[in-house]
């Protein structure tokens, strides 16, 4: 999991003239040519800036993304799923950790992005701002939010950016083994008992307008992207990666007898674009800008663990100096 | 002729102590003081959750319940697990305290245990032991680190230290069948067990800011290897089987 659906401010002045022209177009000419961009590399201030917007967003959905998802590696029913859900959350965790890592080349710390996160400055995939309340929901998220996590990552590790793209490698491999994992247990809910049937049901009608958002706003209101197109930091419009997503996933949802709560989904043979009800895009907007069922939460859960975490911190940076013996 | 009921009961605590602690450790994933440790702690759990798994196999076929039924389907008084391993994580000072007493502790049980007269523990205690070679690496890396950083990082350490103590005694709660045990060659026994981890534990202490509670003066906290818990003890496992249960015969 879980990037996806980055958001991207309009923007309002590119400050283009303000770079150095040459420098600039050669820049250009070697994203054209297909060459990787590397921290040691000249780049435009904007493509610094929006690199570490959408790597941080990502990184941040990684650690939050954790907490929905957390909950239920201690009611997971039965060894086979604790251990396989246990090792799940913790490659997310991992995730962020690269992901911190590729951030940190273009110049931000991951101190100043956890600040960011736990003000709420910086964003994070807003469908983590939905409750999980049973463990169909937990199926849900590693089946249907991987599977929209990796088609947004399997776009964005063709990017220009190297360390960006050698993170997405690594994780899409291991994203790979999370889908089959949120699969199989889908699968054991749908072949299971009425109740086990009923509960992925009622999982899938809860989640269904969050991962429609998941992908970001319709193309038709969505901020104009494309310079970041151009530079391959952004790589697919956001209608693009929802309708590759739907394309993949519906039929596989009602393969396994489930319905999805939208009576206007079909695919349109002639234009091979799946048809839909709109999103609530209002309601997206609500809900990323803080007014969401969780977001309180999650930030406050993120909060507590940076705060009882800091002595650990503190103490690992402390000089030889400062030690103290003995205790009395 | 093995004693089966003594080495059963063997098993039944090693086992549940892994589990129960494994759990513990696993809540700390998505909280913990920094990425690093949080996947770290995460790791660990997984091992010892995956360790519990075997000892329970190996119980199933000593013809106990499957491993499943086993760990969802009993209640508090029915675990074996020392007291020790079910108290919250807390901060984590404390969590860290109680992973550097137990896993030394059981690294060098199930290096003992590797020459057990009771062939498949012996060769599963093999395998463990070379995962407990890294949880024990871990401990002692940052007991060292934050054992002699600063005041406050020493001072929680050693607060935890003194809090832990008492419990940490009862993984070593002598059973019933010790004699049995020792003479089937199944396993040394908790006294000499004990005696290595204390080694074990003053050596490293001693080379931080660290004090060791004076022994002589400390009541182990025992029972729960007779089925003696804490109150924290059931709510884990209601929280474990809150799925499992709504149908111990679905498959999930």
């Amino acid at each position: 999991m879980y990037g996806g659906g980055n958001t991207f401010e309009h923007i309002k002045s590119n400050g283009l003239e303000e770079e150095d022209p040459k420098k600039l177009a050669e820049f250009e000419a070697r994203i054209d040519r297909g060459e990787k961009i590397e921290p040691q590399d000249w780049m435009p201030q904007l493509y610094r800036k929006q690199l570490i917007r959408m790597i941080e967003q990502h990184a941040h959905s990684e650690i939050i993304g954790a907490l929905p998802e957390g909950t239920w590696i201690t009611r997971a029913p039965g060894f086979k799923r604790k251990l396989a859900l246990m090792a799940k959350v913790q490659d997310e965790v991992g995730h962020a950790q690269l992901l911190y890592s590729a951030a940190e080349t273009l110049g931000k710390s991951r101190e100043q992005m956890i600040d960011d996160l736990i003000s709420g400055k910086s964003k994070y995939s807003n469908i983590f701002n939905y409750p999980a309340f049973t463990w169909a929901d937990s199926c849900f998220i590693s089946w249907l939010v991987d599977a929209g996590a990796i088609v947004n990552q399997l776009a964005n590790a063709r990017g220009s950016y190297g360390p960006y793209c050698r993170a997405l490698e690594r994780i899409c491999a291991e994203e790979s083994f999370h889908l089959k994992y949120g699969h199989h247990c889908v699968i054991h809910m749908a072949t299971g008992t009425a109740k086990q049937r009923q509960m992925m049901q009622e999982a899938i009608d809860r989640w269904w307008p969050p991962m429609m958002h998941f992908f970001g706003p319709s193309d038709k209101i969505s901020v104009h992207t494309e310079i970041l197109m151009r530079w391959k930091v952004k790589m697919g419009s956001n209608d693009d990666m929802r309708n590759q997503f739907l394309d993949m996933y519906v039929p596989k949802i009602w393969e396994l007898g489930f319905t999805i709560p939208d009576p206007n989904l079909k695919k349109n043979e002639a234009t091979g674009r799946w048809e839909y009800t709109e999103p609530d895009w209002e309601e997206f907007k609500r809900v990323i800008n803080g007014d969401g069922p969780c977001n309180k939460e999650r930030l406050a859960v993120r909060r507590t663990a940076e705060e009882r975490g800091r002595w650990v911190r503190k103490a690992l940076l402390a000089p030889k100096s400062q030690y103290v013996i003995p205790l009395a | 002729m093995i004693d089966e009921i003594a080495l059963k009961e063997l098993i039944y605590k090693m086992a549940d102590d892994l589990l129960i602690l494994g759990h513990r450790n696993s809540e700390w994933t998505g909280l913990g003081p920094l990425l690093e440790e949080d996947i770290a702690f995460s790791s660990m759990a997984q091992d010892k959750v995956g360790q519990s798994y075997a000892l329970y196999q190996l119980l199933h076929d000593l013809g106990e319940n499957d491993p499943d039924t086993v760990a969802f389907m009993r209640n508090a008084e029915q675990f074996h697990n020392c007291q020790f391993v079910e108290l919250p994580i807390g901060e984590y000072d404390f969590s860290l305290v109680r992973h550097f007493l137990y896993d030394t502790a059981d690294a060098l049980r199930f290096e003992m245990l590797s020459n057990s007269a009771y062939e498949p523990l012996a060769l599963l205690a093999k395998k463990i032991k070379g995962e407990l070679r890294y949880h024990t690496m871990h401990a002692d890396i940052w007991i060292k680190q934050l054992g002699a950083a600063t005041e406050d990082s020493i001072g929680r350490l050693q607060e935890s230290l003194i809090q832990a103590f008492p419990y940490a005694l009862g993984i070593f709660e002598p059973s019933e069948y010790e004699d049995q045990i020792k003479a089937d060659k199944i396993f040394e026994g908790e006294e000499i067990l004990q005696e290595r981890w204390m080694d074990k534990i003053s050596a490293v202490i001693g080379s931080t800011a660290l004090a060791l509670p004076d022994l002589g003066t400390i009541t182990p906290v025992y029972g729960g290897r007779k089925g003696d818990h804490t109150a924290h003890l059931q709510p884990l496992l209601d929280e474990m089987s809150e799925v499992f249960k709504i149908d111990p015969t679905a498959d999930w």
